[in-house]
């Protein structure tokens, strides 16, 4: 791995922010250098919301994505927003569950994730945000399961420490 | 050994606070420096400190006014808008020498302007928004790293030179998250302790000597004269201890860029697109601005047929770089302003652009 530069984007509340911050956070447990960028504004939930994960073996310049190795869209405007950020080869994680119809990006491999409806047989839609994690991790191979899972473990505190067996879970809904 | 966290900025420039022994801070709600005085509200009551929201950046400079000329490590922090509506307190400060450590999470001006990062707040730091003949001292980190270290050494500097220190950080150091390793725990300095080592400060004088006085009024211009000359001297002598700056790739550089804070990041990757055209570019990166590292302009070689300031505001910086290039070579700017972040494809051409103009 050289360097991944990879942007979450979606609407206020399906937890893009995270998604980003989990990524970031298992990066930094590899010793790995990484920044995390949110977008930032008068956002409320329902907003547009995007952050840009860098992980890289070498120092990392400048923390903004003008060509990404990796977009997950978890909604329409943000699949318009973004995809043609994607560089030749590089992955579009789609939100299947909100984008249907198909989506085309020449050069680019599609992955549509059914986020909602595999976390719904989690019997949890609030893991749809893992789910597509998931997708992100087996794909790229950005971070290892193990640091994954530490992360969520630094995260998910206190009463939220239980959550972490079905965020794992959830890692593995998609299947490709 | 110690283990790096992953922070956003505005709150490892809080826990760097703390862990240097602030134990105040007074401040007042502005993006993007919102999660700085949050996480000072949640934490420094816990080591100890005292938080108060005030109601106003005019009241919250002024609290800082009179917890620092108690002996108080003091933090302040706010947003460019903000920052201007401190200036009184700042100037009063500097009047009276008292140190502070003040963090500008800037944003784009003026005015009410924008709350995406900006850097036009230059003059205002390295200028002075107050009245006066004074200086603050300005350091500009370029990373969250680099920021925790710089918050450190700036209450070192405040409390050596008796003057405030701006940190200017953008708000994209105060959004964005970096793994970063932060300073020990220090235990802030003792009530008791703080007459010796701050004789100056107002602690009590408990009958044992005369009171201390600390006042910015004189109706006698000659006294006001005798004491503004009686601290410039420490002006001086900063201009000859503290100016930092880093320099990169100078050697046979056909252009060099000169570039402060976050978007000194975006250039090392303009620099890097540069050299796929085949142009060798180098990058002066101020860490202090005020005083300025004008010394970094004699590192240039004889290969550099320009220099060019790439910052987010029209110029500020230009200025210090034309007083330190003194007519060497052409100088240009490169900026983008209000709030527009400015890309590395667009540095590397616009620089390109000039550099085939002047060749």
């Amino acid at each position: 791995m050289s360097t991944q530069k990879i942007i979450i984007a979606g609407f206020g509340g399906q937890g893009v922010l995270l998604i980003g911050q989990l990524l970031a956070y298992a990066a930094m447990m590899e010793g790995k250098e990484v920044t995390w960028m949110p977008s930032y504004g008068p956002e409320m939930r329902g907003g547009t919301a995007n952050c840009t994960v860098i992980v890289s073996d070498k120092k990392i310049a400048s923390p903004l994505v003008t060509q990404a190795t990796a977009v997950a869209a978890m909604n329409g405007p943000s699949l318009e927003k973004f995809k043609d950020l994607i560089v030749p080869g590089g992955d579009l994680f789609v939100n299947a569950s909100i984008i249907t119809g198909g989506v085309e990006k020449e050069g680019a491999k599609i992955h549509n994730v059914d986020c909602m409806g595999l976390a719904a047989e989690l019997q949890n839609t609030k893991v749809a945000n893992m789910v597509m994690l998931g997708a992100i991790y087996q794909v790229t191979g950005v971070v290892s399961e193990s640091s994954i899972k530490a992360a969520m473990e630094k995260t998910f505190t206190g009463g939220k420490a239980k959550l972490v067996d079905l965020n794992m879970k959830a890692l593995y809904a998609w299947k490709g | 050994m110690k283990e790096k966290v992953l922070m956003k900025g505005n709150e490892a420039f809080g826990e760097t606070a703390i862990r240097c022994g602030c134990r105040f801070y007074f401040g007042y709600p502005i993006t993007p420096q919102n999660e700085l005085t949050e996480y000072m509200s949640a934490n420094l009551m816990k080591a100890g400190g005292e938080f108060i929201q005030a109601e106003s950046e005019l009241a919250a400079v002024n609290m800082a006014y009179g917890a620092a000329c108690s002996g108080g490590r003091v933090l302040i922090s706010s947003s460019s808008p903000g920052i201007a509506l401190m200036q009184e307190g700042l100037s009063f400060m500097c009047s009276v020498q008292v140190p502070v450590v003040i963090i500008n999470v800037s944003r784009g001006g003026p005015g009410v302007g924008s709350i995406q990062p900006g850097q036009a707040d230059y003059y205002q730091a390295t200028r002075g928004g107050g009245n006066g003949d004074y200086h603050l001292i300005v350091y500009a980190p370029s990373s969250i790293q680099e920021a925790s270290d710089i918050i450190g050494k700036a209450y070192d500097v405040a409390e050596k030179y008796r003057n405030p220190v701006m940190v200017l950080a953008d708000g994209m150091l105060g959004q964005m998250m970096e793994p970063v390793l932060l300073p020990e725990m220090k235990e802030a300095l003792a009530e008791e302790d703080i007459p010796k080592v701050k004789p100056w400060a107002l602690a009590g004088h408990k009958d044992k000597r005369e009171h201390n006085v600390i006042k910015s009024l004189y109706l006698q211009t000659e006294q006001l004269e005798e004491t503004i000359n009686g601290y410039w001297g420490k002006y001086e002598t900063a201009k000859k201890e503290l100016p930092e700056y880093e320099a990169y790739n100078l050697d046979g550089a056909e252009v060099v860029m000169v570039s402060y804070g976050s978007t000194s990041r975006i250039v090392l990757e303009a620099i890097d697109l540069l050299a796929e055209g085949g142009i060798k570019a180098g990058l002066i990166r101020p860490i202090t601005l005020w005083p300025f590292p004008y010394e970094a302009f004699d590192k240039i070689g004889e290969s550099t047929k320009a220099v060019v300031s790439v910052e987010l505001s029209k110029g500020q910086m230009l200025d210090d770089i034309l007083i330190g290039t003194r007519g060497r070579w052409p100088a240009t700017l490169v900026s983008r302003t209000g709030g527009v972040l400015i890309y590395p494809q667009e540095v590397a051409e616009r620089v390109k652009e000039f550099l085939e103009g002047v060749r």
